[in-house]
């Protein structure tokens, strides 16, 4: 019985974290499984018509871009920042024993291996020895016990990752290996030993600026311009990166970037709207894929008229989601319905068909009849007025709510006041807005229950929590996936919350550039970003 | 002398009163810093930390002394948002003394418009008998301070930078890496800023000459047989100039306060992009120490032109 | 018929010109409460960004709708939005700058450190504040606004009033007995008409300015419904692309703002040629 259990564990870590680890078609991949293997070095790479370590022909090593970002930084300190803006930079700067790769699996980065005890409570690493800090000091065993102290709170009480605090010791068993132990087992833990590791006592005490082992190192932050890195010649992926510098440069808007990009002052952006991908066609590359955000009119379960379950799936039926796509992102969305990236397509459930994706107006004046509505019925929606796509989508969505007799009026907020007023205080019958997420499947699904502290939209069901508890307490990845989808389902059938599509992610990004990787979490990786030929 | 200690005491009443104003504004709006700060993933006791870290614990009143005490001293406090590096948050006073240079470059730029072109503008409007050039001033004049700062910008943008191409929108270059670049990129926003105020200062000095020429020390002149050109440049220009230079210093008060929507449609680093962005991330010391400069400025710069109205024309009395 | 035509030889040609620019403009405004060409909020997938044509004849714009028909609804918005900050911030000036202009002393001295205050505060923070207290929307953007406005009305109200409160009538009807209420606005404030007209005309303007200054950085009139700064602000990312969906509001303020200096330059040059 034993044995099986520690089969199906290694099976279920194997899909979902080692796929990357033991060895994979990226570039760098390669060298985890080989960490000495010897390889010519960086500097006679780029010779004529060869292929550089990572398998590109027309590949130039060198070179300085812009990259435009939307928001500034909210701290230096990758423990600290918080924000998706500056995670998406720190991404270069730096890295953790592990590391999410293109296709949201996790590949070892600072470490080179690592095991599990079949109990789930022990994890072991196994560090990699030819990673250097950005300052030129190797990294050791104290290093990584002191930054995951740091972040899971075991050094001064003060835990600054979240999804770390479960962590009880980390211990040194020799100057290659260090022993995490966890409070309770938890699959999806292992995701956060992608947080970063720094030199240790570099977090309170020196450090005047940050130091990673990732593949650029800092040189410069200037509040609301940007930040530049330059090149970590000593990167342990071979032959990455190929830039020296990269600038990213925050832009105050996007219609202040889509000027910079027609004055090519940026090389690189990438939350364009549909119409604005448009504009740039003829200068820029255009390229898209799925971001990791859930957009929906988040209904508050708990206030009038949003209470009444028929309400709030007469709302479902309204919506044209189709159209909403086409208007505001070009069609390039995905609709979705369910409180779940699509891309984790082990635990995502399609239920698009409950609701259809295009308007049902008779379903909805029905629905509402029978609640008591049958006049119609109104309620405000509070739109976040610095995200320009969900405030083009709630127009859209007002507009076609119209036919089925709903009067939603829009209200835009400041969104400093939709996290105080709307997120924490709940004040609010609906808002448009998205989630970003990240790669656990309980990322969303763990705050609908019924007495979750982040569960701001009030849902209450007490069949959808017993099925979230099974699924985040399940060691086994298939009945995990089997809770998970019912969940879903349960929270769809009950209109927790009228979702509307991932919208896409749609870069603009200079003619001369490629390598340009889409990560299903939201990340600028420049490494692997060249100028051709 | 008495007139200098009363200014001085109404100048620090009323930056007394803008910093409570701006305090109880930042007590009354919605919006959590820390919440701001921490987005919403974090740990309640990395909440409570920073809370503490910031002094936020503290009642209202005490925080408000706290912060007035440090800023007489002459500590300006630090930033909750913006980090120098990852252990230290960003003094306001650096992080403004960042800014100041780009908006004072913008300011002294569009000055240099303002009185090279409206000033001959203003005087030529004066001395023309051309019926048909005074219609045409007048209309032009008015068309240019009916066109909406934000609008103008657009304009100035898509002209310039998107048709004809003079300029990278956006391209903004630091005045520490390239000056020269960075002056040549600011012409245009400058421009944008300049425009109404010329139409406006040369409606204003022409009228003031005009006022002036049916003076009587006018008259005394050409009877005395001077020129109608020495008396236009010497005698009407010297003494029209006057009000004139007041409402330049009006003006100057204004765009050193921080050209707001300009810096925003040109992306421009200055005090008015960073004092909107500090308000919507609640970044109160920034915000408390922005506005205290913009009063003072504004407040100073009256102060001046008012004392400078005394010393060019004694009969103002010193009361 | 001939009376008009009288009417009209009597005034000079600025005041003609403005009249009939904002006499256009704020018809379109009013018509726009009763009738419009197309449905301002209606949308459509295929019409989307199509330039002017005699269907649409300042074309469509990102979601397919009608931008003149927006346009008009717009002028409506902000023109009765602008008309009452003045009218607020011009009461609210007289009534202040009666009061301290004619009585002076320490309340003087108080009223003019707050104004200053005010006149130093962003006006965006103070819009924020009052949008926190009150809610957003038109209203509360309107009280706002005639808050930051007000303090300019006062200081002229204020000035007149020092300037006048010494003055032979003024005397006279003091020592008659006439009640204080009775001097300050039956006595002194027909005098100061002139004057204040000018600023109205200007505050005006700046109203207008300040009203689509506001929709422009998003606090303000509320989606769907058009306002000209919201338009042009909306219509920025698509400059390239559609420039007369930028153009079009744009170029409606320039015009509503222009005809209204010129019926007051009209006003103004009427008065000088009587004295």
């Amino acid at each position: 019985m034993k044995k099986k259990f520690s089969i199906t564990l290694m099976a279920l870590l194997l899909v979902a974290a080692l796929g990357g680890c033991a060895g994979g078609k990226s570039s760098g991949n390669e060298s985890s499984t080989a960490p000495d293997a010897t390889q010519g070095s960086q500097a006679s790479v780029s010779g004529q018509g060869t292929e550089d370590p990572n398998g590109n022909k027309d590949s130039k090593y060198g070179g300085k871009v812009v990259v435009g970002v939307q928001q500034d930084i909210d701290s230096l300190d990758p423990h600290k920042a918080t924000a998706a803006g500056t995670k998406e930079i720190l991404f270069n700067i730096f890295e953790g024993l592990l590391k999410v790769n293109e296709n949201g699996s996790l590949i070892c980065a600072v470490a080179s291996d690592y095991s599990v005890s079949e109990d789930g409570l022990t994890y072991t690493f196994t560090l990699r020895d030819n990673v250097k800090f950005h300052n030129g000091n190797k990294v050791t065993a104290e290093d990584v016990k002191y930054s995951l102290e740091r972040a899971s709170g075991l050094l001064d009480g003060t835990a600054l990752v979240s999804s770390l605090t479960t962590l009880k010791s980390v211990d040194i068993v020799d100057e290659h290996t260090v022993q995490v132990t966890t409070g309770s087992a938890n699959l999806e833990l292992i995701y956060s030993f992608t947080t970063a590791i720094i030199p240790a006592g570099s977090g309170e005490a020196e450090g005047s600026n940050p130091i990673g082992t990732g593949p650029f190192s800092f040189v410069s932050y200037k509040p609301q311009e940007g930040l530049v890195v330059k090149k970590n010649p000593d990167y342990w992926q071979e032959g990455l990166p190929y830039l020296d510098e990269v600038q990213f440069k925050i832009v105050s808007g996007a219609d202040t970037a889509l000027l910079e990009l027609k004055g090519h002052s940026i090389d690189l952006y990438s939350y364009l709207t549909d119409s604005q991908a448009e504009e740039l066609k003829n200068d820029y590359q255009i390229l898209s894929a799925p971001s990791d955000v859930l957009q929906g009119m988040f209904l508050n379960n708990a206030v009038a008229p949003f209470n009444d379950v028929r309400v709030r799936q007469a709302v479902c039926y309204a919506m044209d989601r189709d159209l909403a796509n086409q208007f505001v992102v070009g069609g390039n969305g995905t609709i979705m319905s369910a409180p779940m990236l699509p891309a984790m397509k082990d635990y995502y459930v399609e239920l698009n068909d409950v609701y259809g994706t295009g308007a049902n107006v008779e379903k909805a004046k029905q629905l509402l009849a029978e609640a008591g509505y049958a006049d119609g019925v109104s309620f405000t929606v509070r739109v976040p007025s610095n995200y320009e796509a969900h405030v083009q989508t709630a127009e859209v969505v007002a507009e076609q709510l119209k036919d089925a007799n709903i009067d939603c009026k829009i209200e835009l907020v400041d969104w400093n006041t939709w996290l105080e007023d709307i997120y924490k205080g709940r004040n609010y019958q609906a808002t448009l807005c998205g989630i970003t997420c990240d790669m656990t499947p309980s990322y969303l699904t763990v705050r609908f229950q019924t007495d979750h502290k982040k569960n701001f939209i009030n849902f209450a069901n007490a069949d959808y929590d017993v099925a979230y508890q099974k699924a985040a307490a399940s060691l086994n990845l298939e009945e995990k996936a089997k809770y998970y989808k019912q969940a879903q389902e349960i929270f769809v059938k009950e209109a927790g919350t009228a979702f509307i599509q991932v919208p896409p992610i749609t870069i603009a990004m200079n003619k001369n550039l490629s390598g340009y990787k889409f990560y299903p979490i939201y990340v600028q990786d420049m490494s692997t970003v060249y100028f051709n030929k | 002398m008495k007139y200098l200690v009363k200014k001085f005491v109404t100048l620090i009443m009323t930056l007394f009163l803008v910093s409570v104003l701006a305090f109880l504004a930042f007590q009354i709006i919605p919006g959590d810093v820390v919440t701001s700060i921490l987005g919403t993933e974090a740990t309640p006791e990395r909440e409570e930390q920073l809370r503490q870290e910031l002094g936020l614990d503290k009642p209202p009143v005490v925080r408000y002394f706290r912060w007035a005490g440090s800023v007489l001293k002459g500590d300006f406090g630090d930033s909750y948002r913006y980090s120098k590096n990852m252990n230290q948050m960003m003094p306001v006073a650096e992080l403004i003394g960042d800014k100041l240079p780009v908006t004072l470059l913008l300011a002294a730029l569009s000055m240099i418009f303002i009185a090279v072109i409206a000033i001959p503008l203003g005087v030529l409007w004066a001395r023309s008998k051309n019926k048909v050039f005074d219609v045409m001033m007048n209309m032009g004049t008015q068309t240019a301070m009916a066109v909406p700062s934000f609008f103008l910008g657009v304009l100035v943008t898509y002209l310039f930078g998107i048709l004809l191409k003079w300029f990278a929108p956006g391209g903004y270059i630091s005045y520490k890496e390239d000056f020269w670049g960075c002056i040549s990129y600011l012409v245009f926003p400058a421009i944008s800023v300049a425009i109404p105020k010329i139409a406006m200062t040369a409606r204003f000095l022409r009228n003031s000459m005009l006022t002036e020429s049916g003076s009587d020390y006018v008259r005394t002149a050409y009877s005395k047989g001077a020129s109608e050109r020495r008396v236009a440049y010497f005698h009407v220009l010297r003494n029209a100039m006057m009000p004139v230079v007041t409402f330049l210093g009006m003006i100057i008060a204004e765009i050193v306060a921080g050209s707001i929507v300009v810096e925003q449609v040109f992306s421009l680093p200055g005090i008015g992009k960073l004092l909107i962005s500090s308000i919507s991330t609640r970044d109160f010391p920034v915000v408390e120490i922005l506005i205290l400069y913009i009063t003072f400025v504004v407040i100073v710069v009256y102060f001046l032109v008012d004392v400078l109205y005394r010393v060019i024309d004694p009969r103002i009395s010193n009361k | 018929m001939k009376k008009v035509g009288a009417w009209f030889k009597k005034q000079n040609a600025y005041f003609l010109v403005g009249l009939v620019m904002t006499g256009l403009a704020v018809m379109l405004g009013i018509l726009s409460f009763f009738w419009t060409p197309f449905s301002t909020t209606s949308m459509s997938a295929a019409e989307r960004f199509h330039g002017p044509s005699l269907r649409h004849l300042f074309g469509t714009d990102n979601f397919g709708r009608d931008i003149f028909s927006r346009v008009m609804q717009g002028i409506g918005t902000t023109v009765i939005v602008s008309s009452l900050i003045v009218v607020i911030s011009a009461g609210a000036g007289i009534l202040i700058g009666a009061i301290t202009g004619y009585f002076g002393g320490i309340l003087d001295e108080i009223i003019m450190r707050i104004t200053d205050a005010i006149n130093a505060f962003p006006s965006i923070l103070l819009a924020l504040v009052v949008i926190s207290i009150l809610g957003s929307g038109k209203q509360n953007v309107i009280f706002s606004l005639g808050i930051v406005f007000a303090p300019s009305y006062v200081r002229i109200v204020r000035s007149e009033f020092i300037r006048l409160r010494d003055a032979d009538f003024v005397c006279r009807a003091r020592l008659m007995g006439v009640k204080k209420l009775r001097i300050l606005f039956v006595h002194i404030l027909p005098n100061i008409w002139s004057v204040f007209w000018v600023s109205v005309t200007i505050g005006f303007n700046n109203a207008i300015l300040a009203e689509s200054g506001m929709s422009y950085l998003g606090i303000g009139v509320q989606p769907p419904d058009a306002s000209l700064g919201k338009m042009l602000s909306d219509a920025q990312g698509y400059l390239g692309r559609a420039p007369w969906y930028a153009l079009a509001p744009g170029l409606t303020i320039v015009w509503i703002v222009l005809g209204f200096s010129l019926l007051s330059e009209g006003i103004r040059r009427k008065e000088a040629g009587k004295r």
